[in-house]
């Protein structure tokens, strides 16, 4: 039976916590996803038990993630960008031990302590490996309040699958904004011991730890192989997106997130006025589409491609990479809290590649 | 018996005499099963390798293994879990505390410590420290404090005393400049969430025993959800202060124990109930 609701983003993330059976959420307040820790705290413990923990810092908060994911339990955070900042110490030792949990970012304007209207300027952070070393999270990005609350599930299912965090790259305004969701029935919380968690050491097995640091040179590099090894695998698997009205256009929008959305009205109004416009949205930012973005590259009919996002050009840098000289990648982004509107993008197809449209 | 006996070297001679030692009647003291048989890597007279043992010896005989999670610290010990044969978590530098918390949260039936060296605790990790005392977490903080920066190879440490010697304060602490040691087994006595706060040391044969006595309170307040306990252990650092282990602990005795005093610094009151 369908349970629909309307439900502002942050509370439908939080609400989608509960029902994917989280054991554990430890955050810090930080505009704009603060609804979150305020959900859980009154909703979380009531209906599974759940703990639901208040932390010091966001320092704190990742590192208390850290402790209960090394159990094998089901543990999340979230926060904005200044806040998630703050954990990224903590996001890469969660890699390199290879612990699986979640982490959401309601990206707010930056840099700095910036502003807290929506923004995207953490892409390279997520995407990229905002920590030290060579690491990387899986990244999904949400662009309705729907996606808040089905990738809340996906992403601990990835998580534990990978043995590798997740990160939720979400916005201030899909996390203010409020949408009819539909909501997933309530999972149950976990009971199974994965073999590797240390939960006491019985008799009949070998102590476990849960450790980054291994200090002899070729120890080290070969847990770098091997995660190296586990990324390509989540590159071959686990590659989302979603595109719509590509195959005839003669321009394509590339965006995640809120701005794909934008996109897809920009695209409505330019096929009004007889522009073919497509849009591609990448779901997963780790992995990312490179194939895909290289296919639609390559058709003829193809004038350019215009990535739209609210940062200085981030998610464009691998547009670019896929695309390889194909086709001309343009691009538009807004920043400092600035969300750009469909009229705006549609401006901007008709000043880039004016003169070159049928 | 003669000196090569002693050393072992006309063994075939004295093996029967071992046959007739060795019996379990004669059994005096056993190593736990809880201590594996991993070298330690830490200095000659260093005073983590008796404390790992203390800790080994009361899970051994709470017979608690199997309920047992500890986490390590950065510093010298960040190897503690090559040695104890526990469960264990690697934490990030001064993050212990937090990451002790984030296990007891899930498993709050479980006994949880942490193990932190003095720039680990009092100094990086100050924040999550004060916070996991304030909060009352149910585990056992065990704080060793020698006063430096071990692993890193002798900076000042939070603990360094006035005039203390050290890389980073190659002229002596100068508490104008650098500050005052943090007494912090002291600041966190004073917040309601701590149960038992107390300081001791493993210089002597007496203060090992009243060591093991203090941490083996630790497990049994935690299994008793009393709150957090702090255990300060006044250690050494042979290496680091540069004196052999003898004039270490002379040091100690001399220097450590007058600015940090061994003794409880908060006590369950027995009355209560």
């Amino acid at each position: 039976m369908k349970e629909l609701k309307l439900m502002k983003g942050n509370e439908a993330l939080a609400e989608a916590a509960i029902r994917s059976g989280c054991d554990a959420y430890f955050g810090y307040p930080i505009t704009p996803q603060s609804e979150v820790l305020e959900y859980l705290s009154l909703e979380a413990e009531k209906r599974t038990g759940m703990t639901v923990l208040q932390a010091e810092s966001e320092v704190a908060s990742i590192n208390m993630v850290y402790g209960a994911a090394g159990t094998g339990k089901r543990a999340m955070t979230s926060s904005s960008s200044p806040g998630i900042s703050l954990m990224q110490e903590g996001i890469s030792y969660i890699a390199c031990a290879e612990l699986p949990c979640l982490i959401a970012n309601v990206m707010r304007g930056g840099p700095g302590l910036g502003t807290i209207q929506p923004s995207q300027g953490d892409y390279f952070q997520a995407v990229k490996g905002g920590g030290h070393g060579d690491y990387r999270m899986i990244v999904l990005a949400p662009s309705t309040v729907q996606e808040m609350v089905d990738f809340v599930r996906l992403g601990f299912d990835l998580a534990f699958k990978w043995r590798n965090p997740v990160m939720i790259l979400a916005d201030g305004a899909l996390g203010q904004m409020m949408e009819k969701v539909e909501l997933f029935e309530q999972q149950p919380r976990k009971t199974n011991i994965e073999p590797w968690a240390t939960v006491g050491k019985p008799k009949d097995r070998e102590r476990n730890f849960i450790t980054s640091l291994h200090i002899q040179p070729d120890k080290m590099e070969n847990i770098n192989l091997h995660l190296q090894k586990k990324y390509n695998e989540i590159t071959k698997e686990e590659i989302r997106f979603a595109s719509s009205g590509c195959e005839d256009a003669e321009i394509i929008l590339t965006g995640f997130g809120l701005v794909a959305r934008i996109c897809q009205k920009a695209a409505q109004l330019a096929r009004a006025k007889g522009i073919k416009v497509g849009v591609f949205r990448p779901k997963t930012l780790f992995p990312f589409p490179y194939a895909e973005i290289e296919k639609l590259a390559s058709n003829p009919k193809l004038k350019g491609i215009l990535d739209v996002e609210m940062n200085a050009g981030q998610m464009v840098e691998d547009v670019r990479l896929a695309v390889n000289g194909k086709t001309r990648v343009e691009f538009h982004g807004r920043m400092g809290g600035i969300v750009p509107s469909p009229e705006e993008v549609l401006a901007k197809i008709e000043e880039k590649f004016v003169g070159e449209l049928v | 018996m003669n000196e090569k006996t002693m050393l072992g070297e006309n063994i075939a001679e004295t093996a029967d005499t071992q046959e007739v030692i060795c019996c379990p009647e004669n059994l005096v003291y056993e190593k736990p099963d809880t201590l594996l048989d991993t070298p330690m890597h830490y200095c000659p007279g260093c005073g983590h390798a008796v404390t790992h043992k203390l800790i080994a010896e009361v899970i051994h005989e709470m017979d608690i293994q199997s309920e047992t999670i500890g986490i390590a610290p950065v510093g010298c010990a960040v190897f503690a879990y090559n040695y104890l044969n526990i469960d264990m978590q690697e934490a990030a530098h001064g993050r212990a505390s937090a990451v002790a918390t984030g296990v007891k949260r899930v498993f709050p039936e479980k006994f949880v410590f942490s193990y932190q060296g003095d720039g680990d605790l009092a100094a990086i990790g100050t924040a999550e420290t004060i916070h996991t005392c304030n909060r009352g977490e149910n585990i056992l903080i065990i704080f060793i404090n020698n006063a430096i920066y071990g692993m890193t190879g002798g900076q000042m440490a939070p603990t360094t005393l006035p005039g203390m010697k050290s890389t980073t304060s190659p002229f002596g602490r100068d508490v104008a400049t650098m500050g005052n040691p943090l007494m912090i087994t002291n600041l966190v006595a004073s917040l309601p969430g701590v149960y038992y706060a107390t300081r001791v040391a493993v210089n002597s044969p007496s203060n090992v025993r009243k060591a093991k006595k203090a941490i083996a309170k630790g497990f049994e307040y935690q299994k008793l959800k009393k709150g957090l306990c702090f255990v300060e252990v006044v250690s050494n650092c042979p290496s680091n202060w540069k004196m052999t282990p003898i004039q270490a602990n002379k040091w100690l005795e001399e220097n450590m124990f007058p600015y940090y005093p061994l003794g409880d610094l908060k006590v369950p009151n027995d009355k209560e109930k």
